[in-house]
């Protein structure tokens, strides 16, 4: 009794509570169009609702990415595909310089936080924790339905400035003040950099309310015998996701407030000693830099927003399809928790040129070279996994394959730019471009992909079809790797990113050539994209069916609903644990799922 | 009752039951609660970077002296720890009403909720006034040479360092008739306004007490944007606060928590109360007393 009176100090409430509101899942009630597909409270279809908002914001961002490729490619020449697109932000075929930088922001705020944080985490958190730890639905339906409408009309709020007529935010996917705080600094800095605080506001609530509930799902919700350690590192991976984002996005919230209120309301948090055209502004005392910090504060565990999902999933799914347990499952958790907690601690490593002390930035190049170390564990244990297994190729597993290798070029990229001296020459430059694409971007978009391959079948109850997803596969993964490994040169040369046209700078020619190719390569890899959003909504509808329980003998819980399964997941009990995840190859046997009791003949380990 | 043995023998983490032996909404308001203490955490963060950037900054001791009806009278902090004590004996009644709730006690609940709703709105009545004071008050800053009279706003800080007594009684004499027949106003209501607008500028200057002339030089901008910004974050939060009492009033009152057969809500409900109280002692200390 002691320890429960210690709890909570009260008698009533002493009863341990139990895995909650089953009462309302047993009986289904009635519902109507608008409670199943639009305002539902179902993980599944919020899931759902998730991924199918990320693809279309993919869509938007990417296609912005390869329009403004043409130009960049092709700095000469007109294109009325652009004007098409752009109206008179592209009079002539041309892009206006002005609405170049628009779209650069655009494609880099609607990927990493439309995209890679809410359709990505929103996806697979909604998805999966529900299913994998044994649970009817998240702990509060009702607050998860609501992140997905914050996520909807912040989706439309961004929408919207695409639309207006000084065009979008334009101050880089950063908003660095003092350019997104004047309003007078550029077309962008008008309405469309309002728009974008405000969205990203409600971006933030969204994946607050996300957040919270991933975590006291994860930790309250669990079925029975399924301890923190017998969970599916997926949920490990989704559970840190979650923690970065409830202390890390506040702090974005704040400096985002700050930033509105000093273009609306005169105060001088970021703004001081400024002129613009002539014109000396008021605002004084302020520190552009502050907005820095308080932006990276959230920037940096934000990359591990993006990625720390992705690798979860590739582990699950590395695993299940190379019918071997997971190498060193705590090792995969300790270097999950090691990177959680430096993810807080490096932020100003994007920071090395702002005028930082040097002596700070030797702490700040340390932190940043020792998430190296959890990294290097976990690639190991990823290719330990594969080695000698029996490994089926599938799509998911080629793009869970394809994650670890980008992650292992991108990441020693990350080696040069986490040294401070070595940064001075590449900050700013296409290396850094192509460094964080190919570690944060590619690489996340691969463990998204691999997600969407795997689970899909649960999803939809139907499969993706294989040859197009071969194909998606091999033509990313080698266009991914053209596009981006050439900017590394580009970088070292000392190409800035953001530019428009480099042509001014005779030194720069001689990648013309280059950047030919790495345009043409990227509208290739854009179409396959497309083809792969084919595949996806034909599948839906059409695709072949999924007529066994478990189609890729996994342990894992999921598999063990109903095909098409309700809301409530189980139709009768939710099933108890017995042992981890990860049991595939053993004593002679492919796989035993986690429901399995412990044989009495069963060998030790795991 | 369970035995002292059984209960070291549950496994809390193996699943199946709270590792907290909380209910979900208790859990999640905790989480809540640190990611909004992040929120606050970089506010204050940021104000005070800036605030130990600059050369000066203004005393709150000559800032909020203030005190409704009490005229030009000098109390410095007086009002402010009245609000305070408002907001910490809010506190107070909230410990009650969740105090009754555990008991089951639906009347207690009512009673202190209603304590508790009255306290933010003390609170917040409280700030409004502060704030409309700073906002539509007259202090007598040097600018360009001249005096004027400038209000506490996001934008203007008329609370720079003293100007000395010569440079201001110069400064004085450039300004114009009508700030200062308002300084004469200020210190000698016998003349009404406009009475004083229709003499002469040099019987004016005559009418000026100098002695009592304090002239201040402009002051930090960011005083007025970190002020208004984060106690009006915070009074925003303690509206959301009263808000939420105020619902759970009505909950309370239809018997809602009574057929649950407990109080759970009135307690997450204080959780945050207490936290934005909790705030306010940090921000107390970071604008007031520091």
């Amino acid at each position: 009794m002691s320890n429960e009176a210690n709890l909570h100090g009260h008698t009533e409430v002493v009863t341990t509570h139990p895995v909650h509101h089953d009462e309302h899942h047993v009986h289904h009630h009635k519902e109507t169009f608008v409670t199943k597909y639009i305002f539902s409270q179902d993980h599944k279809m919020i899931a759902r609702q998730f991924l199918i908002t990320g693809i279309i914001w993919a869509i938007i961002g990417g296609l912005f990415s390869v329009l403004f490729r043409l130009q960049l490619g092709y700095p000469e020449q007109s294109f009325p595909i652009l004007e098409t697109f752009f109206g008179r932000w592209a009079a002539g075929g041309k892009i206006v310089p002005e609405f170049y930088y628009a779209l650069v922001t655009m494609h880099g705020t609607i990927l990493v936080f439309f995209v890679l944080t809410a359709g990505l985490s929103g996806t697979f958190a909604n998805l999966l924790i529900p299913f994998q730890i044994g649970a009817r639905d998240m702990a509060s339906p009702f607050l998860n339905m609501l992140s997905y409408w914050f996520f909807f009309l912040a989706s439309i709020v961004m929408m919207s400035s695409l639309f207006i007529e000084t065009g979008p935010a334009a101050g880089g996917w950063t908003m660095y003040p003092p350019l997104s705080a004047v309003r007078q600094a550029s077309l962008g800095s008008k309405l469309g950099s309002d728009l974008w605080l405000v969205s990203m506001a409600l971006f933030i609530v969204s994946s607050l309310l996300g957040g919270l509930n991933y975590i006291s799902t994860i930790l309250n919700m669990r079925t029975k015998g399924m301890s923190m350690t017998r969970m599916p590192l997926t949920m490990w991976a989704i559970f840190f996701t979650a923690v970065l984002g409830v202390l890390s996005f506040p702090v974005l919230l704040s400096g985002a407030i700050l930033l509105l209120f000093d273009r609306n309301l005169g105060t001088s948090f970021y703004l001081s000693d400024i002129v613009v055209n002539g014109e000396i502004l008021s605002n004084e005392g302020g520190s552009a830099i502050l907005y820095q910090h308080l932006f990276w504060f959230l920037g940096h565990p934000e990359v591990y927003i993006i990625l720390l999902p992705a690798m979860g999933m590739v582990s699950e799914i590395l695993s299940v399809n190379s019918r071997k347990p997971i190498f060193g499952y705590m090792a995969m958790v300790g270097s999950l928790f090691a990177i959680c907690i430096l993810a807080f601690l490096v932020w100003a490593h994007h920071m090395f040129v702002t005028g930082l002390n040097p002596f700070l930035g030797a702490f700040f190049v340390l932190l940043t070279l020792l998430i190296a170390v959890p990294s290097a564990i976990k690639v190991f244990n990823w290719l330990t996994t594969l080695w000698r297994g029996n490994i089926r190729f599938t799509p998911a597993t080629l793009f869970a394959i394809g994650f670890v290798s980008l992650f292992i070029s991108g990441g020693l990229t990350g080696i040069f730019l986490g040294n401070s001296t070595i940064d001075i020459h590449l900050h700013d430059t296409m290396f850094v471009v192509a460094h964080f694409h190919i570690v944060m971007g590619v690489a996340s978009f691969f463990g998204m992909f691999a997600g969407v391959y795997h689970w899909f079948p649960k999803m939809f109850a139907r499969y993706l079809n294989n040859t197009l997803g071969y194909i998606h596969f091999w033509v990313t993964i080698i266009g991914s790797y053209l596009i981006f490994w050439p900017m590394h040169y580009q970088g070292l040369a000392g190409i800035p990113r953001r530019y428009l046209d480099k042509r001014a700078w005779a030194s720069f020619n001689q990648f013309a050539d280059l950047d030919k190719m790495i345009t043409v390569v990227s509208i290739i890899v854009f179409a396959v994209q497309l083809m792969f959003v084919f595949n996806f909504f034909y599948s839906i509808f059409k695709g072949r069916k999924v007529r066994t329980q478990n189609p890729w003998k996994a342990n894992t819980l999921e598999w063990t609903t109903p095909i098409v399964a309700g809301h409530g997941n189980w139709e009768g009990e939710i099933p108890e644990v017995h042992r981890w995840a990860y049991d595939y190859g053993k004593d002679g046997r492919d796989f035993i799922p986690q429901t399995e009791p412990i044989g009495e003949n069963e060998s030790k380990d795991h | 009752m369970a035995s002292t043995a059984t209960v070291h023998q549950t496994k809390w983490w193996s699943g199946g039951k709270s590792p907290f032996n909380l209910e979900y909404g208790k859990l999640m308001m905790w989480y809540f609660l640190m990611s909004d203490a992040f929120t606050f955490g970089a506010f204050l963060i940021s104000y005070g970077t800036v605030r130990f950037s600059q050369n000066f900054w203004p005393d709150p001791n000559v800032v909020f002296n203030a005190f409704p009806g009490a005229g030009h009278a000098n109390l410095p902090l007086a009002f402010v720890s009245v609000m305070t004590f408002i907001l910490i004996i809010s506190s107070v009644t909230m410990v009650l009403a969740v105090h009754a709730g555990h008991n089951n006690d639906k009347k207690g609940v009512v009673k202190w909720l209603f304590w508790t709703i009255i306290g933010g709105l003390a609170f917040l009545s409280c700030q409004a006034w502060e704030w409309t004071h700073l906002l539509t008050g007259e202090h007598a800053a040097l600018v360009n040479g001249h005096i004027e009279l400038l209000p506490q706003t996001t934008s203007i800080n008329p609370w720079g360092p003293l100007v000395d007594h010569s440079v201001a009684i110069d400064a004085l004499k450039n300004s114009t008739p009508q700030v200062i027949a308002r300084l004469v106003h200020e210190h000698d209501a016998s003349h009404s306004l406009p009475h004083l607008l229709s003499l002469p500028k040099e019987e004016l200057l005559g009418m000026v007490n100098t002695a009592e002339l304090h002239v201040r030089q402009t002051g930090p901008v960011a005083f007025g944007g970190y002020f208004f910004g984060i106690t009006g974050f915070h009074g925003f939060h303690v509206f959301s606060g009263v808000i939420i009492n105020i619902i759970m009033l009505i909950m309370t009152q239809k018997d809602v928590f009574a057929r649950r057969g407990h109080y759970l809500m009135i307690e997450k409900a204080g959780l945050y109360w207490h936290f934005v109280d909790l705030v306010w002692v940090f921000v107390f200390l970071c604008f007031y007393l520091i």
